[in-house]
């Protein structure tokens, strides 16, 4: 099948099996292998994506069903090539990312936390990443570095 | 994933009609968070996948003070979580909502889907039986409503036929001095699923139902411990009757996440708790 959908900005069509995740189709026929496969099932979150501004696991969800949706994947986080967004940087400048693999997934996630509510409390930041899964940092540097960005986004 | 034909039918007779010429070898998609992973882990066979979310008119989440709660085919979990008329009449529900995986997964994941997949530790499911939920099903010979109560048969299993969609569920209008509470028991605070689910909704000296998940091979009403309390003054003394009676209402197994003596204790400890906090939840 053939399908139309707007990736990180860009109009794009993609042909697909409908037997295909949108996280396969995104790593494979898109091109984009920023968003982590990683339990594959729906319990990690490294494969989170934003559907039309909604966070969701991208390999629960069919690449067809991405027919006409607006979709961002980590590669359309930075607000230009050259810079990058400060959930981004505080992630680096405060080791919310150790081995990287959950970074994508999480990012994409605390942008949508961030989106929705732009003061959250460590609570509701804990509360919103509880669908990402990180095996290095325990959490903490993830929370600060999302608190960080909150607090230099609001400038 | 294995492959399989794929539908996206324009509506609900057409949906029917595909379920009905594939005859158990098609499968409904609508959030995808339970039938995706089946289908990968080849727990499930669909030969043909029927994606009902163009069919227009059962998405919606509607509230009547007289009719109660309409939730549609593919409302999701989250919406219930944030809809401030659900946190307003159906708190036990919304905490129910709030409990199901996460956000990813509850901006999929629907209500209706999550009563489908009729697992007996699903969430949704005692708080919507306490409600006294009426699910409303659609089949080639029409319509048909059914009481959510008697709509589960077994572990992953219903009333439904293969060629029938549930479209809708109804909760009724909450009557006044009503508290409702659903307490989750598990090992951690999110992506768990239930060891033990106790739902409460208690109408002041008047109905009360009690429904425990997670403890029997479907949702289940703690009979005994409701004929005790319905209509009488509760008191510390009744709770406490009523949570032993609880007890022996479950039937639960032992697995993986918690021993059969384990759960019974636990069914115990949470009845006598959701019953004091829907108290609580009405003064």
């Amino acid at each position: 099948m053939k399908i139309s959908l707007t990736l990180n900005g860009e109009k794009r069509s993609l042909e697909l099996e409908p037997y295909r995740s949108l996280l396969d189709a995104l790593r494979n026929e898109a091109g984009l292998t920023g968003t982590k496969k990683g339990c594959d099932v729906g319990d990690c979150g490294a494969c989170t994506v934003l559907v039309d501004g909604k966070p969701l696991n991208s390999c629960l969800m069919l690449g067809v069903e991405a027919e006409g949706r607006d979709i961002v994947t980590i590669e359309g986080i930075q607000p230009a090539p050259d810079r990058l967004h400060p959930l981004q940087e505080k992630f680096m400048q405060l080791g919310g990312a150790q081995c990287g693999f959950c970074t994508p997934g999480m990012i994409v996630m605390a942008k949508a936390l961030l989106d929705e509510n732009p003061d959250p409390t460590e609570d509701e930041i804990r509360f919103g990443i509880a669908g990402n899964i990180c095996r290095c940092t325990g959490y903490t540097k993830i929370v600060e570095a999302i608190q960080a960005a909150a607090k230099e986004m609001k400038k | 994933m294995r492959r399989f034909e794929y539908f996206e039918p324009a509506s609900l007779p057409e949906a029917v009609a595909l379920l009905a010429r594939y005859q158990g070898r098609a499968q409904p998609l609508a959030g995808g968070t339970d039938l995706l992973v089946e289908l990968k882990e080849q727990l499930r066979r669909a030969d043909c996948v029927v994606n009902i979310k163009k069919i227009p008119g059962i998405g919606e989440l509607s509230f009547d003070a007289r009719k109660g709660l309409r939730i549609g085919a593919l409302v999701t979990a989250r919406e219930i979580e944030v809809s401030p008329i659900a946190i307003k009449h159906y708190p036990s529900l919304v905490q129910a909502a709030r409990e199901l995986g996460s956000i990813q997964v509850r901006n999929r994941a629907t209500i209706i889907g999550n009563v489908c997949r009729a697992s007996p530790s699903a969430d949704t499911l005692p708080p919507l039986i306490a409600d006294g939920a009426k699910v409303s099903i659609h089949g080639a010979r029409g319509m048909r409503s059914v009481l959510l109560e008697d709509f589960f048969s077994g572990p992953g299993k219903t009333v439904l036929k293969p060629d029938e969609l549930v479209t809708e569920i109804v909760v009724p209008a909450p009557p006044l001095r009503t508290g409702k509470i659903y307490i989750k028991h598990g090992r951690r605070k999110a992506m768990e699923l239930a060891t033990v689910g106790v739902a409460v909704t208690l109408t002041l000296e008047d109905e009360i139902r009690i429904v425990l998940g997670a403890v029997a091979p479907t949702p289940i009403r703690a009979k005994k411990a409701e004929a005790l309390l319905r209509g009488r003054k509760i008191d510390a003394a009744l709770i406490e009757q009523a949570a032993r009676a609880a007890l022996e209402d479950c039937r639960p197994i032992s697995n993986v996440r918690a021993s059969a003596d384990y759960r019974r204790e636990m069914v115990g400890v949470l009845t006598r708790r959701a019953l004091k906090q829907a108290l609580d939840a009405i003064r």
